[in-house]
């Protein structure tokens, strides 16, 4: 679709992030809702969409809270959950120029779906196009959380809509891209099994942050 | 904020070591898998099998059949409030 030696500009960025962003709206309405019903008040979630960003650690975080775990288990499940990110960062730095805010803004917009639209293959990342997918994910986001909390009373009850399904749902979308290799199929199959061992006896949101410890598997190489 | 800014502000144009690179990289499918498997089974501190499971299983079979990610979770949540309907 890009026109050949042409390179991509920030609008190339955002309309290649437009259809995702109608997803990304609904998801930010669904964590609007979660979080509310997870006792999280309004103001809270919105906030946190709009300085975090990153999806699944704020469900893991809002699903840890809701299970009653302590504010502390939910913070460090949702900081392991976001480590890939420091990978992410790495992998994009050499791309972005500037001053130092300018590149700390420009990392914020960094989520699995703006990294993915700004990659011009071979390893190389086009930061404007970056930041044109980085603001309109960001702008969906962040509005989509504000719809939920607004009108997450008027839906009721999430469970009886099988909204604690969609937590599951949601990460086994997530999770199923990342299988990509048998070391990252294998810590996911050990990741589930430590959580689930560890269920009954450790606290809500212990198991989550014990199953980091399957990454174990790709220290040997 | 920080965790994404670590990578572009500190180590700009270096790359990870290839061993913490490799433990980073599977820190989100093993905390992924396990958020499923929690959020289906757990229930407090017990792991029981309801309706959720029975949603989990048809998101599973629409991931498998490469569904938009909304969809997965409008199947999860529709066929769970369904079950719990009719059950």
């Amino acid at each position: 679709m890009a026109a050949g030696a042409e390179e991509r500009g920030h609008r190339d960025g955002v309309r290649a992030t437009l259809p995702l962003s109608i997803a990304v709206l609904g998801f930010g309405v669904s964590f609007g809702v979660l979080a509310r019903a997870a006792g999280m008040g309004s103001v809270a979630p919105i906030v946190m969409s709009g300085t975090t960003f990153a999806g699944s650690a704020q469900f893991a975080a809002t699903s840890v809270l809701s299970a009653g775990g302590s504010v502390a288990t939910a913070v460090v499940a949702a900081v392991l959950l976001n480590a890939r990110y420091a990978a992410i960062g790495v992998s994009v730095a050499p791309y972005l120029t500037g001053p130092w805010w300018s590149r700390f803004l420009h990392a914020q917009l960094v989520v699995d779906e703006s990294w993915a639209i700004s990659a011009e293959g071979g390893g190389r990342y086009n930061p404007r196009v970056l930041l044109g997918a980085g603001l309109t994910l960001y702008a969906a986001w962040v509005g989509g959380t504000t719809l939920g909390v607004l009108f997450g009373n008027v839906i009721g009850d999430p469970n009886r809509l099988g909204l604690d399904a969609a937590f599951p749902a949601l990460f086994l979308g997530l999770l199923a891209p990342q299988l990509t290799s048998t070391r990252s199929k294998q810590a996911a199959a050990l990741g589930a099994v430590i959580a689930l061992a560890l269920t009954p006896i450790a606290p809500p949101g212990v198991p989550i942050i014990a199953a980091g410890a399957a990454c174990v598997l790709g220290w040997r190489r | 904020m920080l965790i994404k800014a670590i990578g572009p502000i500190l180590l700009g144009g270096r790359a990870l070591p290839a061993r913490v690179a490799g433990l980073v990289g599977l820190l989100a499918p093993a905390l992924l898998a396990a958020l499923v498997a929690i959020n289906t089974f757990g229930s407090g501190r017990s792991l029981v099998i309801d309706e959720r499971t029975l949603g989990v299983a048809a998101a599973g079979i629409a991931v498998w059949r490469k569904a938009p990610i909304l969809l997965v979770v409008v199947i999860a949540a529709g066929v769970t409030a369904g079950a719990r309907a009719l059950l």
